[in-house]
């Protein structure tokens, strides 16, 4: 711990931190543009300059260590004229249109130039003049406003993993760029905009919509994938105009992908906002009260055993223990959460958890991904594999059909099922690296779990975790990655059925079922619903809603208090940032209503009486924020493997769900995407 | 003035043979294994001892810069890299090392490179120096072919191979660390310091890059001894120099002389006087484009050496003295100097990146007259605030001509803004 002096104030600090950094620990702020903890150093906007004593030139202090007995001076004359001088430097070509700039309000540029800025220009020449630059549909760009920071170049570079943007030119042409002129063929692309310092890079989406003095900040919990990354939501009235990322180290840390961002105008479009029944073959209007009477006389008279509910990928618990306790109310136990037919074992908690914690992946040395692509399934934490990658302290590899780069290199073992048998079994070079590892962390995605041998890959996979260390009193490194928000908290509930999916489809095709209850689910094959009644309830009018005999709108996840649990088991809440539109409900609220008409009254009135119902649905529910390995013991089914190879159940990554169906932004991305081969070829 | 005998370059002007057997006439890689079994210890003491100060124009103490290195290879190999990006103007010295004496610089890596633990040396040269990258290709050649070189250099037992890069024409990347990533592939830009190349070099390994001159004198300093070379010059800027003058002088060259000679002494020499008589200077920069000029009534009497250059706010640098009579255009003049820094900028950091354009767009309209009085102060002042606030020092050679300039010449820049606002509008 060395100790130095920083404007005359001992303190004491961690070896090996910058001296930015200790000056931000002996509460002395420090202006920077190119500076950010979570990228490379770069050194170069010069903002940071302070006095060293002896040192004959000012220093950046973003760049230079810690030494034991340093005298930092940050509030003297040469400091002073360095900022000074460095911000007139960065406003000589400025454009200085913040007043036409997405950026203003929260612009670093902005907010320094108050602080170091002169009161007028004494540059007399030509400003320069930088074309723009078109990097896709999600981010805009306005390149005279660059400060050549490199915050996105290193952003890109380190953290996505595609060298994509960089600098040409130099001196004064200097100017950033995608080098052949594409889209950025990133999912974390969004990113660089809350990067940027000042309004170079803005958000397309987002181009001229609000100020964000106007906005009203909300903070909640993602749903697009399973990370449940931390996020705030920007609403103005009753729309959410943008998301932002919020930090949180254990999860997202201050990233988010590109859907979590911008799939949020699709919550504008094919909205249910009223209930709908069917009548002569045709959805029609309906109020709440004739709506619930057709259920009501429709579900009356039919027993228990011949009722069934699917419950879908962006539910939240409430919502999902109300389903459940109506339906045992009614007789019947069939509800499933497991719309994609994964063999999860829901009896055994450690079963179905990333159970390392998505921050574990820090401390894993060896890292085997089985049929999961998280460059897809969940990007914030491809990012952090990624990472851990460049530390140079983890072997990675993958067993599973090649669907393209990951960001990081990785040994392929094999594409199925057979690769992961000959593992467990301690064949093959890649056996014994496992075994000598330290913290070995098998990733099992729900590409091997899907199929009619899933059960048998989740054996195997245990064997191999076991086999290998990888499951012990200080490390759990069976981890099961999720594709869906929903799915650990309905696991967490209990929502499996013997038969899964597939069992109540078949039930419902055949005659066997005559009730079929989908709260928001989407995913399944509705043809196969047969003649049963079905019930709709959701929030956008997607497969569910288009077989349904009665709709009932729900609300999104913007639009209502929820708890998720994330994939690795972590429970978090997430909060309302607008109602939802028209007559749609918060969907526990529906729940209740309905059980009341059905005579099956459910024993709660309000969220907290919910939320006390989850608890004793499942402990779980009680601990808030936490995250820890999930109980261990014997799950999954020995039995036949097939040759086919694992693939990930996410084909296109910007589409999974109803909200990022309807958006769209994400059609725009969909579309850019698919253009980057036909450019390459070119 | 320097006595035939203490020359070190004693073909720099290419009349005898470059290659090996030349080389060899003139006492190149004579005794070579014998200096190397004396120990890297005696080596950079000696070269501690001889006072010599680096050659590429800062002046570092070349023993001490070697003495940085670690004493001991760990994890990582050690490199020598020799800066033979020669590009600041006016300077042509190691050009004619590369080309007419290129076996005095391969000794000198050989040497270095012993002493520093390094079995590997890359020569960086400039882009622009097609031929003399041929000629020292060659003269490497020849050293492999006589075993002078390679697995068991000079029979020593030292494994030495020496690499030849060509640049692609930044000057930028005659900065060290621009160098070593460019020597990498990637861009030109200089890095931060520290981490020091002795820590973290090229590839991130231990590195020490020295200029050409600087290697090259190192074999000779070995062989006729620290003292003798500490013995020629004055206290703490010693030895021989090759200084280049270029300009206004009657016989434009190269010329290896004693560090401290007076500049009137050196220009009338050598390089044939000033054209139309020393009466006829202007003014004179020292040391290669980016030290301050000095007017006429410093350069009378001034000493050129490290020291007497830096007491009159110039530096020695390069030792490529500029002469400029009284025809020169000077605003004129610093302004080129101005637009070629801008154009070298490599762009990374603000003060640089911005302020060399802002300071040449000022000298153009300020060679014109066509500018605010008050402005010859706004620009000393934006060029002060480029100095020490950027990343190497290339911030500090565009600024230091301009300020040169204002500091002697602001009388000729009133009188220009002067003149355009006393002539007529309407003659424009």
């Amino acid at each position: 711990m060395p100790k130095m002096k920083i404007d005359g104030k001992e303190i004491e600090v961690p070896a090996g931190i910058t001296v930015l950094q200790a000056c931000e620990l002996a509460g002395v702020e420090i202006p920077r543009f190119c500076y950010h903890e979570r990228l490379s150093i770069a050194g170069n906007c010069r903002m940071c300059l302070v006095e060293q004593e002896k040192a004959p030139k000012p220093i950046a202090s973003c760049a230079m260590p810690v030494m034991e007995g340093m005298m930092i001076k940050t509030d003297t004359e040469v400091v002073r004229k360095a900022r000074h001088g460095v911000m007139e430097f960065l406003l000589i070509n400025h454009p200085l249109d913040c007043p036409i700039c997405d950026q203003g309000g929260e612009c670093d540029l902005q907010d320094q130039a108050m602080g170091y800025g002169r009161g007028g220009s004494r540059f007399d020449e030509n400003k320069r003049a930088v074309p723009d630059k078109d990097l896709g549909p999600l981010v805009k760009t306005s390149m005279n406003r660059c400060i050549q920071c490199t915050r996105c170049i290193r952003f890109a570079t380190e953290v996505a993993g595609v060298e994509e943007l960089g600098a040409t030119g130099r001196g004064e042409q200097m100017e950033i760029t995608t080098y052949v002129r594409k889209t950025l063929s990133s999912e974390l692309s969004g990113n660089i905009v809350d990067l940027c310092p000042v309004g170079a890079l803005t958000s397309k989406p987002y181009e001229f919509n609000a100020r964000p003095w106007e906005l009203r900040k909300t903070e909640s919990i993602d749903t697009m994938d399973a990370l449940g990354s931390n996020i705030r939501i920007d609403t103005r009235g009753s729309e959410v105009m943008r998301v932002l990322p919020r930090i949180n180290e254990d999860i997202n840390e201050e990233w988010i992908s590109d859907k979590t961002r911008h799939a949020i105008d699709g919550l504008k479009r094919q909205r249910l906002d009223r209930p709908y029944v069917r009548r002569d073959g045709k959805l029609r209007p309906a109020s709440w009260d004739e709506a619930f009477s057709a259920i009501r006389e429709r579900v009356a008279a039919v027993r228990g055993e011949r009722i069934a509910a699917v419950v879908g990928d962006q539910c939240d618990a409430e919502a999902m223990v109300a389903l459940k306790d109506l339906l045992n109310g009614l007789g019947s136990s069939r509800v499933e959460c497991r719309q994609d037919g994964a063999a999860l074992d829901a009896s055994v908690r450690g079963a179905y958890l990333f159970n390392a914690g998505v921050a574990g992946i820090d401390t894993a040395d060896v890292i085997l991904l089985v049929g999961s692509n998280p460059r897809i399934e969940a990007p914030v934490l491809n990012a952090r594999i990624r990472r851990r990658y460049l530390t140079g302290r983890a072997r990675i590899a993958v067993i599973g059909a090649d669907e393209g780069d990951l960001t990081y290199p990785v040994a392929r073992l094999g594409t199925g099922a057979a690769a992961l048998a000959e593992l467990a079994a301690g064949q093959g070079t890649f056996a014994g690296v496992l075994k000598g590892a330290k913290n070995p962390m098998i990733v099992v995605g729900q590409g091997a779990l899907r199929r009619p041998d899933g059960a048998a890959v989740l054996a195997k996979a245990r064997a191999l975790a076991e086999a290998c260390g990888a499951v012990r009193a200080d490390w759990n490194g069976f981890c099961v990655l999720h594709t869906v928000a929903g799915r650990v908290g309905g696991l967490d509930l209990g929502l499996t059925t013997t038969g899964g999916i597939d069992g109540i489809l078949a039930d419902a095709s055949s005659g066997k079922l005559d009730v079929v209850y989908l709260l928001a689910a989407d995913e399944i094959d509705t043809s196969r619903l047969g003649k049963a009644f079905v019930i709709y309830q959701g929030h956008h009018g997607d497969a569910g809603a288009h077989r349904a005999d009665v709709v009932l709108p729900g609300a999104a996840y913007t639009e209502k208090p929820g708890t998720y649990v994330n994939t690795e088991g972590r429970v978090q809440l997430a909060n309302r940032a607008t109602h939802p539109p028209g007559e749609a409900k918060e969907d526990w609220t529906i729940l209740r209503a309905l059980s009341g008409v059905l005579g099956k009254a459910l024993p709660f009135d309000d969220l907290d009486q919910v939320r006390e119902r989850l608890v004793r649905a499942n402990p779980v529910f009680a601990a808030v924020d936490v995250q820890s390995p999930g109980a261990w013991g014997a799950f999954g089914v020995d039995g036949a493997l097939t040759d086919k190879p694992f693939a990930s159940p996410v084909g296109n990554f910007y589409m999974t769900c109803p909200v990022s169906r309807a958006s769209a932004t994400m059609a725009a991305c969909t579309a850019a995407r698919q253009a980057v081969p036909s450019m390459a070829a070119e | 003035m320097l006595r035939d005998e203490d020359r070190i370059f004693r073909n720099l002007y290419g009349f005898d043979d470059w290659g090996l057997d030349g080389a060899r006439r003139r006492g190149s890689w004579d005794g070579t294994a014998a200096l190397l079994a004396k120990g890297r210890d005696w080596i950079i003491d000696e070269m501690k001892k001889s006072g010599l100060r680096g050659r590429g124009g800062a002046g570092f103490p070349t023993g001490l810069k070697w003495s940085f290195m670690p004493k001991e290879v760990g994890e990582r190999p050690h490199y020598l890299v020799v800066n033979a990006d020669e590009s600041e103007p006016g300077t042509c010295k190691d050009r004619d090392i590369l080309r007419h004496e290129p076996h005095t610089l391969i000794e000198g890596c050989l040497i270095a490179g012993f002493a520093m633990n390094a079995h590997a040396a890359y020569i960086y040269v400039r882009g622009e120096f097609h031929d003399e990258a041929v000629a020292l290709r060659n003269a490497i050649r020849q050293a492999y072919d006589a075993g002078l070189l390679g697995e068991n250099a000079c029979g020593s037992g030292w494994k030495m191979d020496v690499y030849v890069h060509r640049g692609a024409g930044a000057y930028i990347c005659g900065e060290e660390t621009a160098l070593l990533e460019s020597l990498e592939g990637k861009k030109g830009m200089p890095r931060l310091k520290p981490p020091f190349p002795a820590g973290a070099g090229l590839y991130g390994c231990p590195t020490t890059v020295n200029n050409v001159e600087s290697i090259a004198v190192a074999p000779t300093i070995l062989r006729r001894g620290a003292a003798w070379f500490a013995g020629i010059g004055r206290p703490n800027n010693v030895g021989t120099k090759v200084f280049c003058i270029s300009g206004h002088v009657n016989k434009p060259c190269n010329v290896e002389e004693e560090m401290g000679i007076p500049l009137r002494e050196l220009i009338e020499k050598h390089a044939g006087g000033v054209r139309g008589g020393w009466d006829n200077l202007l003014a004179v920069i020292p040391g290669g484009a980016s030290v301050p000029l000095l007017p006429k009534s410093i350069c009378d009497t001034i000493l050129m050496d490290f020291d007497s250059l830096r007491a009159v706010t110039s530096g020695l640098g390069t030792a490529a003295v500029i002469v400029m009579d009284k025809s020169t255009d000077v605003v004129k003049a610093i302004a080129r100097l101005s637009q070629f820094y801008k154009h070298e900028s490599c762009g990374q950091c603000t003060p640089c990146r911005e302020g060399t354009g802002w300071m040449w767009r000022v000298m153009e309209r300020l060679v014109r007259g066509d500018a605010d009085p008050s402005e010859i102060d706004a620009l000393d002042n934006v060029s002060r605030q480029i100095e020490g606030h950027t990343i190497c020092a290339l911030g500090d050679a565009a600024a230091w001509p301009v300020q040169g300039l204002i500091r002697h010449f602001r009388p000729e820049l009133e009188r220009r803004i002067a003149e355009r606002r006393g002539r007529p509008m309407a003659a424009e």
